[in-house]
């Protein structure tokens, strides 16, 4: 979260207050109480939402009126940031999404994003980017192979020829909660995608939606013998320098059948797909627990049948991951606030609440001039992805210290940050090497 | 003296009896005929040799696992000439209690069989095996119709009639004194109070580490975590089953739980167990039995609405129809005071050669029964390990939980447990509940019958039941539901209705289970 316009990073100043500005307005005292409750407005009518505003005793008002802090649904954020109707934010106004977000959730930019971040540090000789005999790269392999339809569609075609007995995964770029995916072994299945297929002349190439297609992975972890995703939360405060939070408590999400890598079963949905909104319409789907599991179960069932430095491990290499994604690209689009069971709507209230008190520490009037960097005491249930110093693997190690040493790190990390970038000139975002610090190259290998 | 060496010698025989007849003589027995070929083996000290090879490939330390193994699982005879019964249940009314509580549930389970028209036990036909073997993996997505089936008893039931046991030869008196027993329990039984607790359980104490507590984020892993999970890996590393059992009274870290339960249970994976796991399996294939559509219904109505548990309810079938086919069950109503329940082939009742247990392990399932075993999923996922695990886990252990006896660590002496320590040093919360008409133990019991499985969060669970192995005993069960109502005693003073208490207890899976039972034990002002 974070105000648009602030085209540099937000040095560290000290905290503004609404104070400040009471005296130099002089206005009279008794509407420094007033003026201390932060104004909101919301487009979604959420209760996790709303009970959290009204929890902290802030003022609800309308979008036209004078707000602080505004909840927006994906379409209202276009609309602010877009060219044509959009508004500049002021100093003293928050919304609940980057500009843009949607770098990360269409799945054609995220992958552009991705590839284009990988090359521009190849170019840069950044450790990073190295890569084994193999061409494949050892710290930023964390895509499967995937191309655009149907822009990249001949290049597909060839890598699928390369091994024809693989299955491919189609996902709509712009969608979301698994709508119009599906799986492919044959390429008759995705003829239409074709540049120029002859099936398409009915279907215009403007509005031949676009999809990506990537090499589905049918040997996925099993438990219970049963496919699951996670579902994880990061707030993002600042993107530079970067700043990320993830929720402790994210959850797996589970698919009600049983796993086949069988090519009868590519068409059953509930077998591959482990959306909520697709398993709900299962006939086993159950509504108690709605197949989910708690971060915390997932790792002490993973400790407890395969030892805890591969879970470890894994952990943090989830975490490289969303680094690694936040740094190639912007901001995400609404998670679902839907809440499917009374677990889940404890869950969203209580997330909410901690993204709230990170976002807007101590119910202050949001300022642009924020530091951002919040005590640990409010993070609640969120722990700090640190950017500049999460390396791998040195990291688990860094980690283990008790944990503090993120917090320290960081500071550290965002000093060096300053520095180098005062010493060099801004080069394209996300790219640049705040690997330079001495630190990160006597982690690795 | 003498007495004490003849009954060594005893044990002793009656050990060495028992392992006479165990895979570890075939394989000890193999392992000396095939050492004659190393060059280290004397004729002139052949005895002397061959022990000397045992120790140093690992063999004696195999054999005194098995030695430990059989210590902690069978009672220790009294008398050489007490009869066996006596090694089931010493007490005569204890006996007699449990004998009629058998005969109830299997007239509920033929009343039940007789109305729906079901066999007990039934061959199915062909394409019905070759269905069922299709889809044993996935026997969770098959929706029979079960809505006829009722649990044969659920645990409030069983507490009927605990609640009802009386000593004939015990004289109360009329009169009511401090000596008076308030709760539900009226019979005499010892049971340890705060102090023998202490000593019993000596290693939770406040000065010595535990995982539980003493790993939590905020403390140092320096201080106790790391130290820990080195010994434990040099526990596991001799192959220690007794060292493994102290070690454990500490707590297990999660990377090391699944082989040390196995370690203290005795278990290996060798070929033979893995085999008769099949064995069992084609049994489940071949023969339908009325219990498996019990099964069946406690596993929807328990496991699969669980939080943690859902994952794993194909597991949960796979296993339990196994354990109601496994005969080898029935070895450990020598020292259970319950027995199995017999029937007989069709037309021939009551004639002993066609007499024949149901179900074949003897153990008909109860309501939550599927409980025992769910949290072991998240231990073993290989079906057969898991198999053995819980067995052994139920021959010493939770077969407790639902029978009549006088063990310390019977269900009934966890009951009266419960009740006296909080009587004792919770008096008025106890005597307030009891004014409200909300026994305390009314409450507690369906914790203390699963094993508090289902009611903790796992994690926690899994932490209890490393004590449990720890200190082979149950009665921690009955300390940590003290020590929840001693955690919760504020809100309790306040309600006024059995519901309203029921209320404030219902959600346990907040509870950090070591922190509260120190705290009870060591650090309550007595």
């Amino acid at each position: 979260m974070g105000p648009r316009h602030c085209p540099s990073p937000c040095p560290h100043h000290s905290k503004g207050s609404g104070s400040e500005w009471e005296e130099v307005t002089g206005r009279p005292s008794d509407v420094r109480i007033m003026a201390g409750k932060v104004k909101w407005v919301t487009d979604i009518e959420k209760s996790v939402l709303i009970n959290n505003f009204e929890k902290r005793g802030w003022v609800q008002v309308t979008e036209n009126e004078d707000w602080n802090f505004y909840w927006m649904t994906v379409q209202t954020i276009r609309n602010v940031f877009s060219v044509e109707t959009g508004y500049r934010l002021s100093d003293d106004q928050i919304v609940n999404h980057f500009p843009n977000h949607y770098e990360l959730t269409r799945k054609d930019l995220m992958v552009k994003n991705i590839k284009r971040y990988r090359k521009e540090l190849e170019k840069e000789g950044s450790p990073l980017a190295e890569k084994d005999e193999n061409g494949k790269y050892l710290y930023l392999d964390f895509v499967p192979v995937t191309y655009m339809l149907p822009a990249d569609y001949n290049l597909f075609v060839e890598e699928f020829r390369k091994s024809p007995s693989s299955t491919w995964i189609m996902k709509p770029c712009g969608k979301a909660q698994g709508k119009g995916i599906f799986l492919i072994n044959k390429l008759s299945q995705i003829k239409k995608w074709s540049r120029d297929s002859k099936t398409s002349s009915f279907v215009t190439q403007s509005t031949k939606e676009a999809y990506v297609i990537s090499l589905y992975i049918n040997n996925p972890l099993l438990i219970g013998g049963r496919k699951f995703d996670l579902r994880l939360y990061v707030l993002v405060s600042t993107y530079r320098p970067l700043r990320c939070y993830m929720y402790k408590l994210g959850f797996c999400r589970f698919c009600t059948v049983k796993y086949t890598p069988s090519t009868s079963e590519l068409d059953n949905m509930f077998v591959h797909l482990t959306n909520v909104a697709i398993q709900k319409h299962g006939e086993d789907y159950n509504h108690i627990h709605g197949g989910k599991w708690t971060v915390n179960n997932l790792r002490l069932y993973l400790e407890s049948t395969r030892g805890k430095e591969v879970t470890g491990k894994l952990f943090d290499e989830i975490h490289w991951i969303v680094v690694q994604s936040l740094k190639a690209v912007a901001v995400n689009a609404s998670p679902s606030l839907t809440s499917s069971t009374a677990n889940d709507r404890i869950l969203k209230y209580n997330l909410i609440n901690d993204t709230l008190n990170i976002a807007v520490p101590n119910g202050e009037i949001p300022d642009c001039k924020w530091n951002k960097s919040p005590p640990k005491e409010v993070l609640g249930n969120y722990e700090i992805l640190s950017c500049a110093f999460l390396h791998r693997p040195g990291a688990r190690m860094l980690m283990e210290r008790g944990g503090y040493d993120e917090e320290l790190a960081q500071g550290d990390g965002a000093d060096r940050e300053l520095r180098s970038r005062q010493g060099q000139s801004l080069g394209p975002r996300g790219g640049r090497s705040r690997d330079s610090g001495r630190t990160v190259l006597t982690t690795w290998k | 003296m003498l007495q004490e060496e003849s009954d060594l010698s005893l044990v002793i025989a009656q050990i060495v009896q028992k392992l006479k007849g165990s895979n570890l003589y075939a394989q000890l027995e193999r392992q000396a005929w095939a050492s004659l070929q190393r060059p280290e083996i004397k004729l002139e000290s052949l005895k002397e040799d061959i022990k000397e090879f045992f120790k140093i490939s690992g063999w004696e330390k195999k054999l005194q696992n098995a030695v430990y193994s059989e210590l902690s699982v069978f009672p220790l005879p009294s008398h050489p000439a007490a009869p066996p019964e006596h090694l089931k249940e010493p007490l005569v009314y204890m006996r007699k209690a449990q004998g009629s509580w058998e005969k109830r549930i299997l007239k509920s389970l033929n009343s039940m069989c007789t109305e729906l028209s079901i066999p007990l036990a039934r061959k199915r036909p062909v394409g019905e095996q070759k269905e069922l073997l299709n889809k044993w993996n996935e026997m969770g997505t098959d929706e029979p119709d079960l809505s006829l089936f009722r649990p044969v008893y659920a645990p409030k039931d069983f507490l009927e009639v605990l609640i009802n046991l009386r000593n004939p030869n015990y004289e109360n008196g009329d009169s009511l004194s401090f000596r008076t027993h308030l709760g539900l329990i009226q019979v005499p039984l010892k049971v340890k109070d705060i102090p023998e607790l202490k000593e019993f359980f000596v290693e939770l104490g406040l000065t010595t580490g535990q995982l539980g507590i003493d790993d939590s984020t905020q403390v140092p892993p320096e201080l106790f975590e790391n130290e820990h999970v080195r010994i434990g890996q040099k526990v596991l590393a001799e192959q220690d089953s007794a060292a493994a059992q102290q070690y454990i009274r500490q707590g297990s870290p999660t990377a090391l739980r699944a082989e040390l339960w196995a370690l203290i249970l005795n278990i290996s994976s060798q070929p033979e167990d893995i085999l008769y796991y099949e064995q069992l399996k084609t049994n489940v294939i071949q023969h339908d039995l009325l219990v498996d559509s019990l099964i069946y219904k406690d596993v929807k109505l328990t496991a699969s609405n669980d939080d943690y548990y859902f994952v794993f309810e194909d597991y949960l079938y796979q296993v339990l129809l196994c354990f109601s086919r496994d005969t080898s069950v029935l070895g450990h109503f020598a020292y259970n005071s319950a027995s199995p329940p017999r029937s007989y082939i069709r037309g021939k009742l009551g004639l002993e050669e066609y007499a024949v247990f149901y179900p074949p392990n003897g153990v008909i399932p109860f309501h939550g029964f599927s409980m025992y075993v769910a949290p072991l999923c998240f231990l073993y996922h290989e079906p057969s390990k898991l198999y053995q695990i819980f067995r052994e886990m139920y021959v010493r252990f939770f077969f407790r939980l639902h029978s009549i006896s006088s063990h310390p660590s019977g269900i009934v002496s966890l009951c009266l447990l419960f009740e006296t320590l909080l009587q004792t040093y919770l008096p008025q919360l106890f005597y307030h509940l009891r004014e409200i008409g909300a026994q305390p133990l009314r409450i507690s019991f369906k914790w203390m019958v699963r094993a508090f499985s289902g009611y903790l969060a796992t994690d926690q669970l899994l932490l209890l039941w490393d004590r449990i192995l720890g200190y082979n005993s149950l009665e921690i069960l009955a300390v940590l539901a003290a020590a929840v109502f001693a955690f919760r005693a504020v809100n309790l003073m306040e309600v006024t209705s059995l519901a309203a208490a029921e209320a404030v207890l219902a959600d346990l899976s907040t509870l950090k289970v070591m922190p509260l039972l120190q705290i009870f034990l060591f650090a309550t002002v007595t």
